[in-house]
């Protein structure tokens, strides 16, 4: 096993999704992702890789968008604002089946917002990260080892699916340094059959595109992409659990939110709260079979996000509104204490209680 | 079990994040849990600076320390804006150069040294910090004294070798103060 290090979660990302065959890499700089990009821009020229600073935001997901079809492995990254601007690029890849990983390091708001940590992107990660039936693979790390680990796995993801993946960090989790044990680096990358790379006159040639003018066609198109859409929904789900087995009270939380949400729930422990945490790692596809799971004990659920509450919807479809959904959560940019949720668990236990 | 939430804060450009790392890095070599969250907001262009650090053997939830149980306070501000928020039975190391008005607080020990003063007389400029981190290391240890030495090697970057001895200096000046 190699050694463990000090990084930040941003460097830890781009140093993973190097030694995961990541040669290309296309950004534009904007807090609290620029230590990101600025340690590609160091790291790239050393591998041989390609390290640019794009005009906009605009242009470094199309140029993703064509080294993607050059059957490359290829990243992207930004805050909130700057994703919003890359979402027509997304869409476009996901029209044209074009793997590619692309990093959300949230900050607040709508608008410019703050440069603070934040989770108030999930349902535009989630729900419409560009326009059209589509859907992105969305990965959320919770310590600078994941920001490592789910990186270096994203890029398998999107090749083997061929659709774009989102790592839907925050500020929090870009910028702070935790211990980390880097992985291995991939020497051998999956063949690429459909990328466009020049026929040399052996075979057909290829085509990436997302327009199909006649509507037989595309929706043929779509309901093909469907198709892996269910797989991906039905083998990718990911979840840890922690003390769910007999909890009363279930709180869900992912990413940032999910550290504090966790400390809370073994404060509530220490109580005699019957609590325990679901904390999903994919937010698309939702992990509702690790939720669901724990209906056999809930009495109550609380969702715990770092927004005015977006992925609540995502629990009470997972629970069927079964028993009640509750939120307990900061926004722009203030992070929720272990002593806000704890507040709210004794509520809802006494409220049980009754 | 053990976990020491550490906060450090002064203004831009006194080295706070740098100091925070050293104590982090110590908890990396004694293989605990650790965590290193700066402020990276306006503050760092010219205002305050602060890191928050936590050491624990447990896995860590929140890396922001609103309630340290060791304050580093090398400014006014810092020292303003933090001095009440540190736990019953917490520490505070203050630079006095640069931290004229402090107050006594109930349950919690107050340290106030001349850092910035002190490096400058021993040929140190700039390493106020460090002596601030030597002198919480001997109010409130939180690793073992030969470890603290060990993250100066492993913090100072290989073109900056010629510091290792200085910050090395600097925290035996801040343990003796």
């Amino acid at each position: 096993m190699s050694e463990k290090v000090l990084m930040k979660g941003n460097e830890a990302l781009a140093e993973s999704a190097i030694r995961a065959g990541c040669r290309f890499f296309f950004g534009y700089p904007i807090t609290p992702q620029t230590e990101l990009a600025a340690y590609m821009s160091k790291r790239m020229p050393k591998e041989g890789g390609t390290y640019l600073q794009a005009e906009s935001e605009i242009a470094a997901i199309n140029m993703v968008y064509g080294a993607s079809a050059a059957g490359a492995r290829v990243m992207t990254s930004s805050s909130s604002p700057g994703i919003s601007l890359k979402t027509e690029g997304i869409s476009y890849m996901i029209g044209a089946d074009l793997p590619g990983v692309i990093i959300n390091v949230q900050r607040g708001g709508p608008g410019l917002g703050s440069i603070q940590p934040s989770q108030a992107d999930y349902w535009q990660a989630t729900r419409a990260l560009g326009h059209g039936d589509g859907h992105v693979i969305v990965l959320a790390p919770s310590t600078v080892q994941e920001m490592a680990d789910l990186a270096y796995g994203a890029f398998d993801l999107a090749d083997e699916y061929r659709t774009p993946v989102m790592i839907l960090a925050d500020g929090m989790l870009g910028q702070m340094m935790e211990p980390v044990v880097l992985p291995e680096r991939r020497e051998e990358l999956p063949e690429k059959p459909w990328a466009v790379t020049g026929h040399k006159g052996q075979r057909p040639h290829n085509v990436v595109n997302s327009l199909y003018l006649t509507a037989d066609d595309l929706e043929y198109h779509v309901v093909e992409r469907e198709k892996r859409y269910d797989i991906i929904r039905r083998e990718e789900q990911r979840a840890e659990c922690v003390m769910t087995e007999d909890a009363e009270i279930v709180v869900v939380a992912f990413g940032a939110s999910a550290r504090i949400a966790r400390s809370a729930v073994v404060q509530a422990r220490e109580k005699g709260i019957k609590a325990g945490l679901v904390r999903p790692i994919t937010l698309w596809p939702f992990p509702q079979d690790a939720v669901a799971a724990t209906l056999s004990t809930a009495k109550a659920y609380l969702s715990v996000e770092m927004s005015m509450g977006q992925m609540i919807e995502d629990v009470r479809l997972a629970v069927h509104d079964r028993v009640p959904v509750e939120f307990c959560g900061r926004t722009g940019g203030v992070i929720p204490t272990p002593a806000e949720v704890l507040a709210k668990l004794e509520e809802m236990n006494a409220k049980g209680g009754e | 079990m053990a976990t020491e939430n550490i906060l450090l804060a002064g203004f831009g450009g006194q080295g706070v994040l740098f100091a925070g790392k050293v104590i982090a890095s110590a908890g990396l070599i004694e293989g605990r849990e650790l965590s290193w969250l700066p402020s990276y907001g306006p503050e760092m262009r010219g205002g305050t600076a602060n890191c928050s650090v936590v050491l624990s053997d447990d896995p860590i939830g929140s890396p922001l320390v609103t309630t340290p149980d060791a304050l580093i306070a090398m400014n006014q501000p810092s020292f303003d804006k933090f001095c009440d928020k540190v736990t019953d039975g917490g520490v505070i190391v203050v630079d006095s150069t640069l931290v004229p008005s402090t107050h006594e607080i109930e349950g919690v020990r107050l340290c106030a040294i001349p850092a910035a003063q002190m490096a400058e007389e021993a040929g140190l400029k700039g390493l106020a910090n460090i002596i601030c981190v030597g002198k919480l290391f001997a109010e409130a240890p939180f690793c073992d004294k030969d470890t603290l030495f060990a993250a100066i090697d492993k913090c100072v970057p290989a073109r900056k070798a010629a510091m290792v001895e200085k910050n090395k200096q600097a925290l035996k000046i801040g343990m003796n103060a």
